[in-house]
Protein backbone atom coordinates (compact mmCIF):
# COMPACT_ATOMS: atom_id res chain seq x y z
CA UNK A 1 0.00 0.00 0.00
CA UNK A 2 1.23 3.47 -0.83
CA UNK A 3 1.69 6.04 1.88
CA UNK A 4 -1.24 8.10 0.64
CA UNK A 5 -3.53 5.06 0.60
CA UNK A 6 -2.43 4.12 4.09
CA UNK A 7 -3.28 7.54 5.39
CA UNK A 8 -6.60 7.44 3.61
CA UNK A 9 -7.43 4.04 5.16
CA UNK A 10 -6.51 5.31 8.58
CA UNK A 11 -8.75 8.34 8.20
CA UNK A 12 -11.60 6.25 6.88
CA UNK A 13 -11.36 3.82 9.79
CA UNK A 14 -11.51 6.48 12.51
CA UNK A 15 -15.31 6.94 12.62
CA UNK A 16 -15.84 3.18 12.53
CA UNK A 17 -13.33 2.44 15.26
CA UNK A 18 -14.22 5.35 17.53
CA UNK A 19 -17.02 3.77 19.65
CA UNK A 20 -15.29 0.46 20.33
CA UNK A 21 -11.87 2.02 20.83
CA UNK A 22 -13.16 4.61 23.30
CA UNK A 23 -15.08 1.87 25.06
CA UNK A 24 -12.00 -0.31 25.19
CA UNK A 25 -9.89 2.46 26.75
CA UNK A 26 -12.46 3.61 29.32
CA UNK A 27 -14.25 0.38 30.22
CA UNK A 28 -11.51 -2.20 29.76
CA UNK A 29 -7.88 -1.09 29.53
CA UNK A 30 -8.00 1.70 32.10
CA UNK A 31 -9.95 -0.38 34.66
CA UNK A 32 -7.55 -3.28 34.18
CA UNK A 33 -4.55 -1.07 34.91
CA UNK A 34 -6.26 0.54 37.91
CA UNK A 35 -7.23 -2.88 39.19
CA UNK A 36 -3.58 -3.98 39.24
CA UNK A 37 -2.67 -0.87 41.20
CA UNK A 38 -5.54 -1.22 43.68
CA UNK A 39 -4.61 -4.85 44.33
CA UNK A 40 -1.25 -3.61 45.63
CA UNK A 41 -2.85 -1.32 48.23
CA UNK A 42 -5.10 -1.53 51.27
CA UNK A 43 -7.35 1.19 49.87
CA UNK A 44 -10.73 1.22 51.66
CA UNK A 45 -12.85 2.69 48.90
CA UNK A 46 -13.62 5.84 50.88
CA UNK A 47 -10.66 8.14 50.23
CA UNK A 48 -10.68 9.67 46.79
CA UNK A 49 -8.74 7.48 44.39
CA UNK A 50 -5.69 9.25 42.99
CA UNK A 51 -1.97 8.46 42.67
CA UNK A 52 -1.32 9.98 46.09
CA UNK A 53 -3.91 7.81 47.85
CA UNK A 54 -2.59 4.77 46.07
CA UNK A 55 0.99 5.41 47.17
CA UNK A 56 -0.12 6.13 50.74
CA UNK A 57 -1.93 2.82 50.90
CA UNK A 58 0.71 0.83 49.02
CA UNK A 59 1.34 -2.56 50.60
CA UNK A 60 3.08 -4.44 47.78
CA UNK A 61 2.11 -8.05 47.37
CA UNK A 62 0.75 -8.37 50.89
CA UNK A 63 -2.86 -8.87 49.77
CA UNK A 64 -1.88 -11.79 47.57
CA UNK A 65 0.27 -13.32 50.28
CA UNK A 66 -2.52 -12.92 52.81
CA UNK A 67 -5.15 -14.52 50.59
CA UNK A 68 -2.95 -17.47 49.74
CA UNK A 69 -2.06 -18.12 53.38
CA UNK A 70 -5.57 -17.89 54.83
CA UNK A 71 -7.47 -21.12 55.04
CA UNK A 72 -10.51 -19.31 53.66
CA UNK A 73 -9.13 -19.13 50.12
CA UNK A 74 -8.47 -22.85 50.04
CA UNK A 75 -11.90 -23.58 51.48
CA UNK A 76 -13.44 -21.40 48.78
CA UNK A 77 -11.50 -23.35 46.14
CA UNK A 78 -12.66 -26.54 47.83
CA UNK A 79 -16.30 -25.43 47.54
CA UNK A 80 -15.80 -24.71 43.85
CA UNK A 81 -14.21 -28.14 43.42
CA UNK A 82 -17.14 -29.76 45.20
CA UNK A 83 -19.44 -27.93 42.80
CA UNK A 84 -17.41 -29.02 39.76
CA UNK A 85 -17.25 -32.68 40.77
CA UNK A 86 -21.04 -32.83 41.09
CA UNK A 87 -21.98 -30.44 38.31
CA UNK A 88 -19.85 -31.55 35.36
CA UNK A 89 -20.86 -35.23 35.15
CA UNK A 90 -24.53 -34.39 35.70
CA UNK A 91 -24.71 -31.55 33.19
CA UNK A 92 -22.71 -33.60 30.69
CA UNK A 93 -25.05 -36.60 30.78
CA UNK A 94 -28.16 -34.38 30.74
CA UNK A 95 -27.03 -32.22 27.84
CA UNK A 96 -25.78 -35.18 25.81
CA UNK A 97 -29.21 -36.76 26.28
CA UNK A 98 -30.90 -33.58 25.12
CA UNK A 99 -28.61 -33.31 22.08
CA UNK A 100 -29.26 -36.93 21.02
CA UNK A 101 -33.03 -36.49 21.43
CA UNK A 102 -33.13 -33.22 19.49
CA UNK A 103 -31.03 -34.72 16.70
CA UNK A 104 -33.93 -37.00 15.72
CA UNK A 105 -36.17 -35.80 12.92
CA UNK A 106 -39.51 -36.25 14.61
CA UNK A 107 -42.69 -34.23 14.56
CA UNK A 108 -42.89 -31.60 17.24
CA UNK A 109 -39.12 -31.42 17.74
CA UNK A 110 -39.20 -27.59 17.67
CA UNK A 111 -41.59 -27.52 20.60
CA UNK A 112 -39.21 -29.67 22.64
CA UNK A 113 -36.24 -27.55 21.59
CA UNK A 114 -37.95 -24.36 22.74
CA UNK A 115 -39.06 -26.00 25.99
CA UNK A 116 -35.59 -27.31 26.87
CA UNK A 117 -34.21 -23.85 26.28
CA UNK A 118 -36.61 -21.96 28.56
CA UNK A 119 -34.45 -22.40 31.69
CA UNK A 120 -31.51 -20.92 29.75
CA UNK A 121 -33.61 -17.86 28.94
CA UNK A 122 -34.68 -17.38 32.53
CA UNK A 123 -32.64 -14.92 34.55
CA UNK A 124 -30.62 -16.43 37.39
CA UNK A 125 -32.54 -14.28 39.84
CA UNK A 126 -35.89 -15.78 38.81
CA UNK A 127 -34.43 -19.29 38.52
CA UNK A 128 -32.85 -19.07 41.98
CA UNK A 129 -36.11 -17.90 43.53
CA UNK A 130 -38.01 -20.74 41.85
CA UNK A 131 -35.48 -23.32 43.10
CA UNK A 132 -35.42 -21.87 46.58
CA UNK A 133 -39.13 -22.52 46.71
CA UNK A 134 -38.94 -25.92 44.97
CA UNK A 135 -36.35 -26.99 47.54
CA UNK A 136 -38.21 -25.63 50.55
CA UNK A 137 -37.91 -28.50 53.05
CA UNK A 138 -41.56 -28.63 54.12
CA UNK A 139 -43.59 -26.90 51.46
CA UNK A 140 -41.46 -27.48 48.36
CA UNK A 141 -42.21 -30.06 45.69
CA UNK A 142 -38.75 -31.60 45.58
CA UNK A 143 -38.95 -33.16 49.00
CA UNK A 144 -42.57 -34.01 48.26
CA UNK A 145 -41.43 -36.12 45.31
CA UNK A 146 -38.71 -37.69 47.44
CA UNK A 147 -41.30 -38.62 50.05
CA UNK A 148 -43.25 -40.54 47.40
CA UNK A 149 -40.30 -42.90 47.03
CA UNK A 150 -39.83 -43.07 50.77
CA UNK A 151 -36.92 -40.63 51.17
CA UNK A 152 -37.04 -37.88 53.75
CA UNK A 153 -35.42 -34.94 51.97
CA UNK A 154 -32.92 -32.76 53.83
CA UNK A 155 -33.46 -29.06 54.49
CA UNK A 156 -31.37 -28.33 51.45
CA UNK A 157 -30.29 -24.71 51.64
CA UNK A 158 -29.75 -24.55 55.39
CA UNK A 159 -27.61 -27.69 55.58
CA UNK A 160 -23.85 -27.34 55.24
CA UNK A 161 -23.65 -30.64 53.37
CA UNK A 162 -26.65 -30.23 51.08
CA UNK A 163 -26.52 -26.50 50.17
CA UNK A 164 -23.92 -26.96 47.43
CA UNK A 165 -25.66 -29.98 45.86
CA UNK A 166 -28.84 -27.89 45.83
CA UNK A 167 -27.03 -25.16 43.90
CA UNK A 168 -25.65 -27.82 41.55
CA UNK A 169 -29.15 -29.16 40.95
CA UNK A 170 -30.47 -25.72 40.02
CA UNK A 171 -27.42 -25.06 37.82
CA UNK A 172 -27.73 -28.35 35.93
CA UNK A 173 -31.39 -27.67 35.33
CA UNK A 174 -30.62 -24.18 34.05
CA UNK A 175 -27.56 -25.01 31.92
CA UNK A 176 -28.39 -28.37 30.33
CA UNK A 177 -30.41 -26.78 27.53
CA UNK A 178 -27.52 -24.50 26.62
CA UNK A 179 -24.90 -27.25 26.44
CA UNK A 180 -27.50 -29.54 24.87
CA UNK A 181 -28.01 -27.21 21.95
CA UNK A 182 -24.27 -26.69 21.64
CA UNK A 183 -23.63 -30.43 21.47
CA UNK A 184 -26.53 -30.72 19.02
CA UNK A 185 -24.74 -28.46 16.54
CA UNK A 186 -21.72 -30.75 16.95
CA UNK A 187 -23.87 -33.82 16.25
CA UNK A 188 -25.29 -32.22 13.11
CA UNK A 189 -21.79 -31.86 11.69
CA UNK A 190 -21.07 -35.59 11.85
CA UNK A 191 -21.11 -37.11 8.38
CA UNK A 192 -24.01 -39.58 8.04
CA UNK A 193 -21.94 -41.87 5.80
CA UNK A 194 -20.03 -43.09 8.87
CA UNK A 195 -23.25 -44.50 10.25
CA UNK A 196 -24.16 -46.12 6.97
CA UNK A 197 -20.76 -47.79 6.79
CA UNK A 198 -21.16 -48.99 10.36
CA UNK A 199 -24.62 -50.36 9.62
CA UNK A 200 -23.25 -52.29 6.64
CA UNK A 201 -20.61 -53.73 8.96
CA UNK A 202 -23.41 -54.79 11.29
CA UNK A 203 -22.70 -52.44 14.23
CA UNK A 204 -25.69 -51.90 16.52
CA UNK A 205 -26.99 -48.56 17.77
CA UNK A 206 -25.07 -48.70 21.03
CA UNK A 207 -21.84 -49.62 19.28
CA UNK A 208 -22.40 -46.79 16.78
CA UNK A 209 -22.90 -44.31 19.61
CA UNK A 210 -19.71 -45.25 21.42
CA UNK A 211 -17.45 -45.74 18.41
CA UNK A 212 -18.70 -42.99 16.07
CA UNK A 213 -20.82 -40.38 17.83
CA UNK A 214 -18.80 -39.93 21.02
CA UNK A 215 -15.31 -39.80 19.44
CA UNK A 216 -16.43 -37.42 16.70
CA UNK A 217 -18.16 -35.25 19.27
CA UNK A 218 -15.08 -34.92 21.49
CA UNK A 219 -14.17 -31.45 20.15
CA UNK A 220 -17.56 -30.07 21.17
CA UNK A 221 -17.42 -31.96 24.44
CA UNK A 222 -13.98 -30.56 25.16
CA UNK A 223 -15.22 -27.04 24.48
CA UNK A 224 -18.23 -27.55 26.78
CA UNK A 225 -15.96 -28.92 29.48
CA UNK A 226 -13.67 -25.89 29.44
CA UNK A 227 -16.59 -23.49 29.26
CA UNK A 228 -18.35 -25.10 32.19
CA UNK A 229 -15.10 -25.09 34.18
CA UNK A 230 -14.65 -21.37 33.57
CA UNK A 231 -18.29 -20.78 34.49
CA UNK A 232 -17.87 -22.84 37.65
CA UNK A 233 -15.18 -20.48 38.89
CA UNK A 234 -17.47 -17.53 38.17
CA UNK A 235 -20.42 -18.99 40.05
CA UNK A 236 -22.31 -16.08 41.56
CA UNK A 237 -25.99 -15.11 41.22
CA UNK A 238 -27.41 -18.47 42.28
CA UNK A 239 -25.18 -18.44 45.37
CA UNK A 240 -26.07 -14.84 46.18
CA UNK A 241 -29.81 -15.46 46.06
CA UNK A 242 -30.11 -19.03 47.26
CA UNK A 243 -27.66 -19.05 50.18
CA UNK A 244 -25.61 -15.79 50.28
CA UNK A 245 -22.57 -17.97 50.86
CA UNK A 246 -24.08 -19.74 53.83
CA UNK A 247 -24.91 -21.77 55.79
CA UNK A 248 -21.84 -21.13 57.88
CA UNK A 249 -19.82 -20.24 54.78
CA UNK A 250 -20.40 -23.63 53.12
CA UNK A 251 -21.18 -22.11 49.72
CA UNK A 252 -18.70 -19.24 49.69
CA UNK A 253 -17.13 -19.05 46.22
CA UNK A 254 -14.67 -16.71 44.54
CA UNK A 255 -16.92 -14.11 42.96
CA UNK A 256 -19.09 -14.04 46.07
CA UNK A 257 -15.93 -13.32 48.09
CA UNK A 258 -14.86 -10.56 45.66
CA UNK A 259 -18.30 -8.97 45.95
CA UNK A 260 -18.40 -9.30 49.73
CA UNK A 261 -14.89 -7.97 50.36
CA UNK A 262 -15.25 -5.17 47.82
CA UNK A 263 -18.77 -3.93 48.33
CA UNK A 264 -19.69 -5.02 51.84
CA UNK A 265 -16.40 -4.65 53.76
CA UNK A 266 -14.87 -2.08 51.33
CA UNK A 267 -11.55 -3.92 51.36
CA UNK A 268 -10.95 -2.90 47.76
CA UNK A 269 -7.30 -3.96 47.62
CA UNK A 270 -8.01 -7.38 49.03
CA UNK A 271 -10.97 -7.88 46.68
CA UNK A 272 -8.91 -6.79 43.67
CA UNK A 273 -6.15 -9.22 44.54
CA UNK A 274 -8.81 -11.93 44.80
CA UNK A 275 -10.04 -11.04 41.33
CA UNK A 276 -6.54 -11.33 39.88
CA UNK A 277 -6.17 -14.79 41.39
CA UNK A 278 -9.44 -15.64 39.68
CA UNK A 279 -7.96 -14.29 36.46
CA UNK A 280 -4.94 -16.59 36.77
CA UNK A 281 -7.20 -19.64 37.13
CA UNK A 282 -9.34 -18.62 34.15
CA UNK A 283 -6.25 -17.73 32.13
CA UNK A 284 -4.82 -21.22 32.56
CA UNK A 285 -8.14 -22.75 31.54
CA UNK A 286 -8.33 -20.47 28.48
CA UNK A 287 -4.82 -21.45 27.39
CA UNK A 288 -5.83 -25.10 27.69
CA UNK A 289 -8.87 -24.37 25.58
CA UNK A 290 -6.89 -22.62 22.86
CA UNK A 291 -4.33 -25.42 22.77
CA UNK A 292 -7.13 -27.93 22.42
CA UNK A 293 -8.94 -25.79 19.89
CA UNK A 294 -6.05 -25.93 17.44
CA UNK A 295 -6.76 -29.57 16.87
CA UNK A 296 -10.34 -29.08 15.78
CA UNK A 297 -11.59 -25.61 15.00
CA UNK A 298 -11.52 -25.23 11.27
CA UNK A 299 -11.50 -21.62 10.12
CA UNK A 300 -12.23 -20.94 6.48
CA UNK A 301 -9.57 -18.64 5.17
CA UNK B 1 -45.97 -53.22 16.98
CA UNK B 2 -43.38 -52.76 14.25
CA UNK B 3 -39.98 -51.38 14.86
CA UNK B 4 -40.67 -47.90 13.57
CA UNK B 5 -43.66 -47.29 15.80
CA UNK B 6 -41.75 -48.59 18.81
CA UNK B 7 -38.94 -46.14 18.06
CA UNK B 8 -41.43 -43.29 17.87
CA UNK B 9 -43.05 -44.25 21.15
CA UNK B 10 -39.67 -44.44 22.84
CA UNK B 11 -38.65 -41.06 21.43
CA UNK B 12 -41.78 -39.33 22.67
CA UNK B 13 -41.54 -41.00 26.07
CA UNK B 14 -37.97 -39.82 26.65
CA UNK B 15 -38.48 -36.33 25.25
CA UNK B 16 -41.65 -35.82 27.27
CA UNK B 17 -39.90 -37.05 30.42
CA UNK B 18 -37.15 -34.45 29.96
CA UNK B 19 -39.78 -31.82 29.19
CA UNK B 20 -41.58 -32.67 32.42
CA UNK B 21 -38.37 -32.38 34.46
CA UNK B 22 -37.61 -29.04 32.81
CA UNK B 23 -41.12 -27.66 33.16
CA UNK B 24 -42.15 -28.79 36.66
CA UNK B 25 -40.39 -25.93 38.48
CA UNK B 26 -42.11 -23.46 36.13
CA UNK B 27 -45.52 -25.04 36.64
CA UNK B 28 -44.90 -24.89 40.37
CA UNK B 29 -44.07 -21.22 39.96
CA UNK B 30 -47.31 -20.55 38.06
CA UNK B 31 -49.37 -22.51 40.57
CA UNK B 32 -47.77 -20.74 43.52
CA UNK B 33 -48.31 -17.30 42.02
CA UNK B 34 -52.09 -17.84 42.14
CA UNK B 35 -52.12 -18.90 45.77
CA UNK B 36 -53.08 -16.83 48.77
CA UNK B 37 -50.53 -16.34 51.52
CA UNK B 38 -52.27 -18.95 53.66
CA UNK B 39 -52.37 -21.59 50.91
CA UNK B 40 -48.56 -21.44 50.61
CA UNK B 41 -48.09 -23.30 53.86
CA UNK B 42 -51.07 -25.61 53.51
CA UNK B 43 -50.26 -29.27 53.96
CA UNK B 44 -50.68 -31.50 52.07
CA UNK B 45 -49.29 -29.42 49.21
CA UNK B 46 -51.89 -27.98 46.85
CA UNK B 47 -50.64 -28.76 43.35
CA UNK B 48 -53.40 -26.63 41.91
CA UNK B 49 -54.51 -23.78 44.19
CA UNK B 50 -57.91 -24.60 45.67
CA UNK B 51 -58.96 -20.96 45.72
CA UNK B 52 -56.96 -19.26 42.97
CA UNK B 53 -56.42 -15.54 43.51
CA UNK B 54 -54.52 -12.77 41.76
CA UNK B 55 -53.64 -11.15 45.09
CA UNK B 56 -49.93 -11.89 44.59
CA UNK B 57 -49.88 -10.02 41.27
CA UNK B 58 -51.61 -7.03 42.81
CA UNK B 59 -49.05 -7.06 45.63
CA UNK B 60 -46.12 -7.14 43.19
CA UNK B 61 -47.34 -3.98 41.51
CA UNK B 62 -48.45 -2.16 44.64
CA UNK B 63 -45.37 -2.86 46.76
CA UNK B 64 -42.79 -2.13 44.14
CA UNK B 65 -42.71 0.15 41.06
CA UNK B 66 -42.80 -3.01 38.97
CA UNK B 67 -44.23 -1.39 35.84
CA UNK B 68 -41.41 1.08 36.05
CA UNK B 69 -38.96 -1.83 36.35
CA UNK B 70 -40.40 -3.42 33.21
CA UNK B 71 -39.89 -0.14 31.36
CA UNK B 72 -36.35 0.23 32.77
CA UNK B 73 -35.43 -3.29 31.69
CA UNK B 74 -36.79 -2.76 28.20
CA UNK B 75 -35.15 0.62 27.75
CA UNK B 76 -31.78 -0.50 29.11
CA UNK B 77 -31.71 -3.81 27.24
CA UNK B 78 -32.75 -2.34 23.90
CA UNK B 79 -30.20 0.50 24.15
CA UNK B 80 -27.52 -1.93 25.29
CA UNK B 81 -28.24 -4.25 22.37
CA UNK B 82 -28.36 -1.48 19.74
CA UNK B 83 -25.06 -0.01 20.94
CA UNK B 84 -23.38 -3.42 21.08
CA UNK B 85 -24.44 -4.37 17.57
CA UNK B 86 -23.62 -0.97 16.04
CA UNK B 87 -20.26 -0.59 17.70
CA UNK B 88 -19.25 -4.20 17.02
CA UNK B 89 -20.30 -4.21 13.38
CA UNK B 90 -18.58 -0.88 12.73
CA UNK B 91 -15.36 -2.12 14.31
CA UNK B 92 -15.53 -5.44 12.48
CA UNK B 93 -16.02 -3.58 9.20
CA UNK B 94 -12.96 -1.43 9.82
CA UNK B 95 -10.88 -4.46 10.81
CA UNK B 96 -11.82 -6.60 7.82
CA UNK B 97 -12.62 -4.23 4.98
CA UNK B 98 -10.74 -0.97 5.53
CA UNK B 99 -7.65 -2.77 6.80
CA UNK B 100 -6.08 0.36 8.20
CA UNK B 101 -2.44 0.20 9.33
CA UNK B 102 -2.25 -1.32 12.81
CA UNK B 103 -5.58 -3.14 12.42
CA UNK B 104 -4.10 -6.54 13.25
CA UNK B 105 -2.44 -5.26 16.39
CA UNK B 106 -5.58 -3.55 17.69
CA UNK B 107 -7.67 -6.63 16.91
CA UNK B 108 -5.24 -8.74 18.93
CA UNK B 109 -5.49 -6.28 21.80
CA UNK B 110 -9.30 -6.49 21.65
CA UNK B 111 -9.20 -10.29 21.68
CA UNK B 112 -6.68 -10.40 24.52
CA UNK B 113 -9.05 -8.34 26.66
CA UNK B 114 -11.59 -11.17 26.39
CA UNK B 115 -9.39 -13.20 28.70
CA UNK B 116 -9.82 -10.80 31.60
CA UNK B 117 -12.86 -11.85 33.60
CA UNK B 118 -15.35 -9.03 34.26
CA UNK B 119 -14.84 -9.40 38.00
CA UNK B 120 -11.34 -7.92 37.66
CA UNK B 121 -12.65 -4.61 36.39
CA UNK B 122 -15.61 -4.43 38.78
CA UNK B 123 -14.02 -2.18 41.40
CA UNK B 124 -12.19 0.24 39.08
CA UNK B 125 -15.26 0.51 36.84
CA UNK B 126 -17.29 1.37 39.90
CA UNK B 127 -14.75 4.09 40.72
CA UNK B 128 -14.82 5.41 37.15
CA UNK B 129 -18.63 5.48 37.02
CA UNK B 130 -18.66 7.23 40.38
CA UNK B 131 -16.15 9.77 39.10
CA UNK B 132 -18.27 10.38 35.98
CA UNK B 133 -21.29 10.81 38.30
CA UNK B 134 -23.13 8.07 36.41
CA UNK B 135 -24.19 5.86 39.32
CA UNK B 136 -27.96 5.42 39.40
CA UNK B 137 -28.30 6.49 35.78
CA UNK B 138 -29.15 4.41 32.73
CA UNK B 139 -25.84 5.15 30.94
CA UNK B 140 -23.91 3.41 33.74
CA UNK B 141 -25.29 0.06 32.57
CA UNK B 142 -25.67 0.93 28.88
CA UNK B 143 -22.33 2.51 27.99
CA UNK B 144 -20.14 -0.58 28.61
CA UNK B 145 -21.89 -1.98 25.49
CA UNK B 146 -19.52 0.19 23.42
CA UNK B 147 -16.81 -2.40 23.86
CA UNK B 148 -17.94 -6.01 23.62
CA UNK B 149 -15.01 -7.99 22.18
CA UNK B 150 -17.06 -11.17 21.83
CA UNK B 151 -19.45 -9.48 19.40
CA UNK B 152 -16.59 -7.91 17.47
CA UNK B 153 -14.85 -11.28 17.21
CA UNK B 154 -18.03 -12.96 15.96
CA UNK B 155 -18.68 -10.34 13.27
CA UNK B 156 -15.04 -10.24 12.17
CA UNK B 157 -15.29 -13.96 11.45
CA UNK B 158 -18.44 -13.37 9.43
CA UNK B 159 -17.24 -10.30 7.50
CA UNK B 160 -14.03 -12.02 6.48
CA UNK B 161 -16.15 -14.29 4.30
CA UNK B 162 -17.56 -11.34 2.31
CA UNK B 163 -15.45 -11.05 -0.86
CA UNK B 164 -13.44 -7.83 -1.18
CA UNK B 165 -14.65 -7.53 -4.79
CA UNK B 166 -18.08 -6.47 -3.52
CA UNK B 167 -16.48 -3.55 -1.72
CA UNK B 168 -14.34 -2.63 -4.71
CA UNK B 169 -17.34 -2.72 -7.04
CA UNK B 170 -19.35 -0.46 -4.75
CA UNK B 171 -16.40 1.89 -4.41
CA UNK B 172 -16.02 2.16 -8.18
CA UNK B 173 -19.72 3.03 -8.30
CA UNK B 174 -18.80 5.97 -6.11
CA UNK B 175 -20.21 4.73 -2.80
CA UNK B 176 -18.64 6.13 0.37
CA UNK B 177 -17.57 3.93 3.25
CA UNK B 178 -20.73 4.50 5.26
CA UNK B 179 -22.89 3.59 2.30
CA UNK B 180 -20.90 0.43 1.66
CA UNK B 181 -21.25 -0.48 5.32
CA UNK B 182 -24.99 0.10 5.33
CA UNK B 183 -25.98 -1.29 1.95
CA UNK B 184 -23.43 -4.03 1.30
CA UNK B 185 -21.96 -5.35 4.54
CA UNK B 186 -24.89 -5.18 6.95
CA UNK B 187 -27.35 -7.07 4.71
CA UNK B 188 -24.75 -9.72 3.86
CA UNK B 189 -24.05 -10.35 7.54
CA UNK B 190 -27.67 -10.22 8.63
CA UNK B 191 -27.79 -13.73 10.11
CA UNK B 192 -24.69 -13.18 12.25
CA UNK B 193 -26.06 -9.82 13.33
CA UNK B 194 -29.40 -11.43 14.23
CA UNK B 195 -27.58 -14.00 16.37
CA UNK B 196 -25.53 -11.31 18.09
CA UNK B 197 -28.67 -9.26 18.66
CA UNK B 198 -30.57 -12.00 20.43
CA UNK B 199 -27.65 -13.23 22.56
CA UNK B 200 -26.90 -9.65 23.61
CA UNK B 201 -30.55 -9.02 24.38
CA UNK B 202 -30.68 -12.11 26.58
CA UNK B 203 -27.52 -11.15 28.40
CA UNK B 204 -28.64 -7.59 28.92
CA UNK B 205 -32.09 -8.63 30.10
CA UNK B 206 -30.76 -11.11 32.64
CA UNK B 207 -27.68 -9.21 33.79
CA UNK B 208 -27.37 -9.10 37.55
CA UNK B 209 -24.07 -8.16 39.18
CA UNK B 210 -23.24 -4.94 37.32
CA UNK B 211 -26.75 -3.42 37.54
CA UNK B 212 -26.81 -4.46 41.20
CA UNK B 213 -23.79 -2.24 41.82
CA UNK B 214 -24.94 0.63 39.62
CA UNK B 215 -28.69 0.97 40.18
CA UNK B 216 -29.72 1.27 43.81
CA UNK B 217 -32.58 3.73 43.33
CA UNK B 218 -35.93 1.88 43.27
CA UNK B 219 -37.10 3.85 40.26
CA UNK B 220 -34.04 2.96 38.19
CA UNK B 221 -33.98 -0.78 38.92
CA UNK B 222 -34.32 -3.40 36.20
CA UNK B 223 -36.60 -6.41 36.55
CA UNK B 224 -33.88 -8.70 37.88
CA UNK B 225 -33.01 -6.11 40.51
CA UNK B 226 -36.68 -5.60 41.33
CA UNK B 227 -36.99 -9.34 41.94
CA UNK B 228 -33.83 -9.30 43.98
CA UNK B 229 -35.16 -6.53 46.16
CA UNK B 230 -38.57 -8.21 46.52
CA UNK B 231 -36.66 -11.26 47.71
CA UNK B 232 -34.88 -9.12 50.29
CA UNK B 233 -38.11 -7.60 51.60
CA UNK B 234 -40.65 -10.38 51.31
CA UNK B 235 -38.32 -13.38 51.38
CA UNK B 236 -40.97 -15.81 52.59
CA UNK B 237 -43.97 -14.68 50.55
CA UNK B 238 -43.31 -17.01 47.69
CA UNK B 239 -46.60 -16.27 45.95
CA UNK B 240 -45.41 -12.68 45.44
CA UNK B 241 -41.90 -13.76 44.41
CA UNK B 242 -43.26 -16.33 41.94
CA UNK B 243 -45.65 -13.80 40.43
CA UNK B 244 -42.72 -11.40 39.95
CA UNK B 245 -40.54 -14.15 38.46
CA UNK B 246 -43.25 -15.11 36.00
CA UNK B 247 -43.69 -11.52 34.85
CA UNK B 248 -39.94 -11.09 34.41
CA UNK B 249 -39.76 -14.17 32.17
CA UNK B 250 -42.55 -13.38 29.72
CA UNK B 251 -40.81 -10.75 27.53
CA UNK B 252 -37.65 -12.77 26.98
CA UNK B 253 -39.61 -15.90 26.05
CA UNK B 254 -41.65 -13.92 23.54
CA UNK B 255 -38.47 -12.51 22.01
CA UNK B 256 -36.96 -15.98 21.79
CA UNK B 257 -39.97 -17.59 20.16
CA UNK B 258 -40.18 -14.76 17.59
CA UNK B 259 -36.44 -14.91 16.96
CA UNK B 260 -36.69 -18.65 16.30
CA UNK B 261 -38.36 -17.78 12.98
CA UNK B 262 -35.93 -14.94 12.30
CA UNK B 263 -33.00 -17.27 12.76
CA UNK B 264 -34.25 -19.61 10.08
CA UNK B 265 -35.08 -16.72 7.75
CA UNK B 266 -31.67 -15.21 8.34
CA UNK B 267 -29.94 -18.45 7.47
CA UNK B 268 -32.09 -18.94 4.40
CA UNK B 269 -31.60 -15.35 3.23
CA UNK B 270 -27.85 -15.80 3.64
CA UNK B 271 -28.01 -18.95 1.53
CA UNK B 272 -29.88 -17.26 -1.29
CA UNK B 273 -27.50 -14.31 -1.39
CA UNK B 274 -24.38 -16.47 -1.36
Amino acid sequence: MSKRKKRQALLQSVPFMLPSFTGMLVFSLLPILISVLISLTDWNGLDKLNPETLSQHFVGLQNYAKILTTSEFWQVLGHTLYYIVLYIPLVFVASLGIAVILNKNMRGITVFRVMYYIPVLTSWVAASLIWKWVLSPQYGIFNQFLSYIGIRGPSWLTSEIWAMPAIVLASVWKDMGFFGLFLLSGLKMIDMSYYEAARVDGAGKTKQFFSITLPLLTPSIFFCLIMSLINAFQLFPQVMIMTEGGPNGATQVMVERIYTYGFKYFKMGYASAYSWLLFIIIFVLTILQMKGQKGWVHYES
Amino acid sequence: MNRNTWQKVRFYMVSCLIAVIVMIPFLWMVSTSFKSKGALMALPIQWIPEKPTTAAYEKVFSRFPFLRAIFNSLFITVSYTVITVLSASMAAFAFTKIKFPGADMILKLYLASMMIPTQVTLIPLFVIMNHLKLINTYPSVILPAMFRPFGIFMLVQQMRSVPDDFIEAARIDGAGMFRIFRTVILPLCSSAIATLTITTFMEGWNDYLWPLLMLTDKNKMTLTLALNSLNGQYGTEYNVLMAGSLISMIPIIIVYICAQKNFKQGIMAGGVKA
